[in-house]
This record gives structure tokens, C-alpha cells and sequence, in this order.
């Protein structure tokens, strides 16, 4: 089975402000995107499973079909610079997703 | 109304952008060069201290450029959150660099600069009556965390730079401003739709985050009555729908709404549309405006001072123990050190976690190769320091069970061993504070260079 990292042109995280993680997954083409949303691999609860969490950690949750886009964001676990904090943009959370299985 | 262009030369003051793309895009006739030139995405640092994020030859460079297409063309310039946090220090830096500039090449404006530093009081006060609100910090901060902060700072929203452009300013220097707003500054004073105006800025601002491919650089947005069309600077790049729509997405968290002071901005019936090979139309975008009018606050407080040992961690031995080592080692160290005021020590191991600490999801081994930051944040830089190199001299020789090397188990990265890095802050306000006067908070300051 091909993986999220195989179809997706950009799996990114990054800061949506201080306390706040967005994470977006996002397509070349309609075909790829209807393909990962009607399969229903990237969803709330797949996430909070994935990485662990409580799914109310999970503040929003988009399939954005105008930019070929899934979308959802987390509660930081540390707010951004505090101490502890390893990842002051928040650009390094997004590596599991890569490997989400898409039948 | 009358097509109205801006052009945003890059997407952060000091970040770069290609002087001959500037230049084409000048041949636009663009009404005004708008810039950002901050963001709390670097941390509560630059506010908390009041230092630069980016250094003076780069924002001296990119400003020359900009001034003096501004100046030849006589056109507003307006740069937003100067010096990265958009505090007074940042602001006050931006406008010596600014006069320097206009000394050595004698150009003749009228500058503003706008301040965006708001007195703790103002905030207790706001805190008190009721008028402080929470935006996602979870809760309200107490006096204590409003009173011990270094700076607080404010996000303008567009009308403290719309009069600064009614004064007669053709040169705008603002302190912590809505990115946006600095964009759509200018169109917003000429009367033109402020849904449309204020999505032209969200995309504006991040300079050429839009085209393919994306980067900081130069990017012009044209709007009318019915839509704006945005275009990359570059003739190598483009905007495609998908390019436009997916910066929607970009460090926010909805990309249908956005809220900023005294409105939202409704995305939902937003249509993109192709012109042509590098160019999107955008249309349908809403605004409602929000009362009370809100603006959100920043501010950064002192947490401690911080010290770090940077070390490799080879043996296989120690790595596969390592877990126990380390904390062997933290109880070791607070044992030493427990008379002592409240300390912080971390340990962050690259290559087994580090970066994504409890959310991460790999199962295997660790790298054969470890790479140990021990860092420790105390009240003063002497504990710090002492504390840090108590922690890691003890962990160089420390015992562990099938130990073969015993001559020392870090391989340090540097002598000296400890790096003392100053002041550590963290963000201490977050919130939003309702005001009865958009301006009232942005001290505005006029002068003829």
C-alpha cells in the first residue's frame, strides 16, 4: 500500500502561533486528495491515536478541497519557547504522518 | 473604483528578495511597498529582551532598495512590527537605520513611527475590569504574570497606520502590527472592500509563500471593485489556485475565518480563478465587523538564565542506558543542589526523541549515535552555569553497569564545555484586551527627515 509521504506533494507542521501546532497535508490533484479524504486514513480520531494524544488535544480538524488540502491542529505540548521546548516553529512534528497507509 | 496595486517585497524584512524582480514589479506603478518584519514564530525572546531578530546589514540593505523606489516614485513605504517583536526598541532601531539611509543618500520624507508597547497597568486594569479575554492560553495570566513581564506589546490593527498616511506620512515605521494590515493599509484609507483588502494582505504578507515555487520574495496584488489579482515578482515563478488557495493554510489554524481587531474575514464563498500563466483573480471574500473592538496582546517575561553543554554520546553500552544514566545524573544533582533556589535541568538527546519528546511515534532503536544538549535554567547565570557544570562533569564519569570505557563517557563539543546563554523568557500574555479607541494604544509620531 502506498504511503501519505508517496501521495502527498507537502506534509508539513509549523506554529499557528505560540500555543499551537497546524499541521497541513496537501495534494497535486484532485484525484490523490479525493482519494486520502474518502478513505477516511487522516481523521481526528487516526491522528490522536497516531501521535498518541487525547483527541480533545485536537482543536480543529479541515478537508480544504479548494487547496487540495487536509488540514488539523494540536494544543502544543509545551507552549512555544518555554522551557523543554525542542521545536520553536513547530516545523519538526509532521514525520508519522509520511507514513500513514492509503489503500 | 480604480485598480489600486501593493507590492510586498519580500515576506519578513531581512529575509531577501531579487533586486531585479523589485525592480520589473516597480514597473507596475504600485500605489505603496508594504513589508512585515516580524512574527512570534522566533520565540519570546526578541520580546522579551527587546534585541533584533535579523541583523542590521540585512534589513539596511532590503530598506535601501525599498525607500528608494519609494522615494523616486513618491509613494508610502510601511513596515510592520519592526525589529521582529514590534517593540519600541525595534521600532527606534528600524528608524535610526531609516535616518542613516536618508542621510547618505539625502532623501526628504515625512516619516511616522507608531508605538505598540503596552504599560502593565493598562493591562491589569483591563484584567480587572473585565476586559481582558482568553484566546488560547487556556486561561487569564494573574497580575503577577502581567507586572513581571519585560514588554508587552500590542497588535495594531490598520487604523493607527491609516492616520499616520492621513497626517501625511510617507514613511511608516509601526511597532507589533496585524500582517495584514499593513498591506492593506493604504486601500482600506481609499475606501476600497475590506474583505477583499485584508485577504490581499494575509497573502501579501508572506511575500511569494504563494507562487510556485514558494520563497521569500517579491509579490504584487492588484484590487478592484470586483477582486484582486496576485502575481509573483519573479518571472520564474506563479500562482496557480491551488498555490493562492493552499496559502490559506499557511501557520493558522482555520482557513475559512480569520479574526483580527474589529472584524472577521469569511472565506468560505471565496472563489480563485486562473487569468492567465502566473496570475490568480480572488473574489468573494467577506467582512463582518466584531464588536467590542479586541486587540491581542504579547508579552514576554524572564524565566531564568539559561547555560547548555553541547556533548556526542558514542558507546553502545552507555546508550542502551542511557535513560537510567540520566536520571541517576538528575538525582544526583538535586541532591547537590538542594539548598538551592528552583532550577530547570533538560536533557535533550538527539536521536532518541528529541524533537518530538512524548508525541513521538517511532519504535526502534536509537540512533548509534547520540547527540546530548544538557541545558539548565536558573535565577541567576552563576547557578545556571555552576548547576550545568556540576550535571555534566558528574555524567562524564559517572558509573553505570558494563561500563568498559572509564575514562570519561561525553565527548564534549567544545571547550569550554558550558555555554552561558544569557536570559530565558517566555511568553507571559497572550490575550485579547478590548479597547473604545483603535488608536488609543498606538502613540504616533511625526517628523520631517
Amino acid at each position: 500500500m502506498p504511503k501519505l509521504g508517496e501521495l502527498a506533494k507537502v506534509v508539513r507542521s509549523k506554529n499557528a502561533k505560540p500555543f499551537r501546532t497546524t499541521f497541513d497535508i496537501i495534494f497535486s490533484d484532485s484525484a490523490t486528495y479525493n482519494r486520502v479524504v474518502n478513505q477516511k486514513v487522516v481523521t481526528p480520531e487516526s491522528i490522536a491515536k497516531l501521535y498518541n494524544v487525547d483527541r480533545d488535544r485536537i482543536t480543529s480538524f479541515f478537508e480544504f478541497p479548494a487547496g487540495l488540502a487536509i488540514k488539523f491542529t494540536f494544543r502544543r505540548m509545551i507552549k512555544q519557547g518555554s522551557i523543554g521546548d525542542a521545536d520553536i516553529y513547530g516545523c519538526g512534528q509532521h514525520a508519522p504522518l509520511l507514513d500513514i497507509e492509503v489503500a | 473604483m480604480k485598480p489600486i496595486t501593493i507590492l510586498a517585497p519580500t515576506g519578513s524584512l531581512g529575509y531577501g528578495f531579487d533586486t531585479d524582480a523589485l525592480d520589473r514589479a516597480m514597473k507596475q506603478k504600485p500605489a505603496a511597498i508594504t513589508v512585515d518584519a516580524g512574527s512570534t514564530d522566533p520565540g519570546p525572546h526578541y520580546l522579551g529582551s527587546g534585541e533584533m531578530l535579523v541583523p542590521r546589514v540585512a534589513v539596511e540593505r532590503e530598506l535601501e532598495q525599498c525607500l528608494r523606489h519609494a522615494i523616486r516614485n513618491r509613494i508610502p513605504l510601511i513596515v510592520g512590527s519592526c525589529g521582529a517583536s514590534g517593540s519600541d526598541p525595534g521600532v527606534a532601531w528600524t528608524r535610526e537605520i531609516v535616518l542613516d539611509l536618508a542621510k547618505k543618500n539625502n532623501w526628504h520624507f515625512k516619516l511616522a513611527t507608531i508605538g505598540a508597547e503596552v504599560p502593565a497597568d493598562t493591562v491589569v486594569k483591563g484584567l480587572r475590569s473585565g476586559k481582558l479575554f482568553d484566546f488560547e492560553a487556556g486561561a487569564l495570566p494573574s497580575e503577577d504574570e502581567i507586572r513581571s513581564s519585560s514588554r508587552i506589546v500590542a497588535q495594531m490593527g490598520p487604523e493607527p497606520i491609516i492616520k499616520a498616511l492621513e497626517q501625511g506620512a510617507q514613511v511608516v515605521l509601526a511597532g507589533r502590527a496585524c500582517d495584514d494590515a499593513v498591506v492593506a493599509a493604504l486601500p482600506l484609507h481609499l475606501g476600497y472592500d475590506p474583505g477583499l483588502a485584508l485577504h490581499m494582505g494575509k497573502i501579501l504578507e508572506c511575500g511569494a509563500l504563494c507562487a510556485e515555487p514558494m520563497s521569500m520574495d517579491v509579490m504584487l496584488g492588484t484590487l478592484d471593485d470586483t477582486g484582486f489579482v496576485v502575481e509573483p515578482g519573479r518571472l520564474g515563478q506563479r500562482c496557480t489556485v491551488a498555490s493562492v488557495a493552499g496559502h490559506s493554510l499557511y501557520e493558522r489554524e482555520d482557513p475559512y475565518r480569520q479574526r483580527g481587531p474589529g472584524h472577521l474575514i469569511d472565506m468560505t464563498g471565496t472563489q480563485f480563478d486562473q487569468v492567465d500563466d502566473r496570475r490568480v483573480k480572488v473574489r468573494g471574500t467577506r467582512y463582518t465587523e466584531e464588536k467590542p473592538y479586541r486587540v491581542k496582546l504579547e508579552g514576554a517575561r524572564l524565566m531564568g538564565y539559561r547555560s547548555i553543554c553541547i556533548a556526542g554520546v558514542r558507546c553502545p553500552v552507555m546508550i542502551s542506558k542511557l535513560d537510567e544514566i540520566l536520571a541517576a545524573n538528575r538525582a544526583y544533582v538535586e541532591d547537590y543542589f538542594k539548598t538551592n533556589e528552583p532550577y530547570h535541568l533538560t536533557f535533550h538527546t538527539y536521536g532518541k526523541n528529541a524533537v518530538m519528546g512524548e508525541l513521538e511515534t517511532h519504535k526502534g532503536k536509537p540512533s548509534h549515535e547520540l547527540g546530548l544538549v544538557t541545558e539548565v535554567v536558573a535565577p541567576t547565570q552563576e547557578q545556571a552555569h555552576a548547576i550545568c557544570h556540576v550535571a555534566t562533569g558528574k555524567l562524564l564519569h559517572q558509573p553505570f553497569e558494563g561500563i568498559k570505557n572509564n575514562a570519561g563517557s561525553l565527548a564534549f563539543l567544545y571547550s569550554p564545555s558550558d555555554t552561558d546563554m544569557g536570559p530565558s523568557y517566555e511568553f507571559s500574555v497572550y490575550h485579547l484586551l478590548e479597547v473604545e479607541d483603535e488608536c488609543a494604544l498606538f502613540p504616533i509620531k511625526m517628523e520631517t527627515v
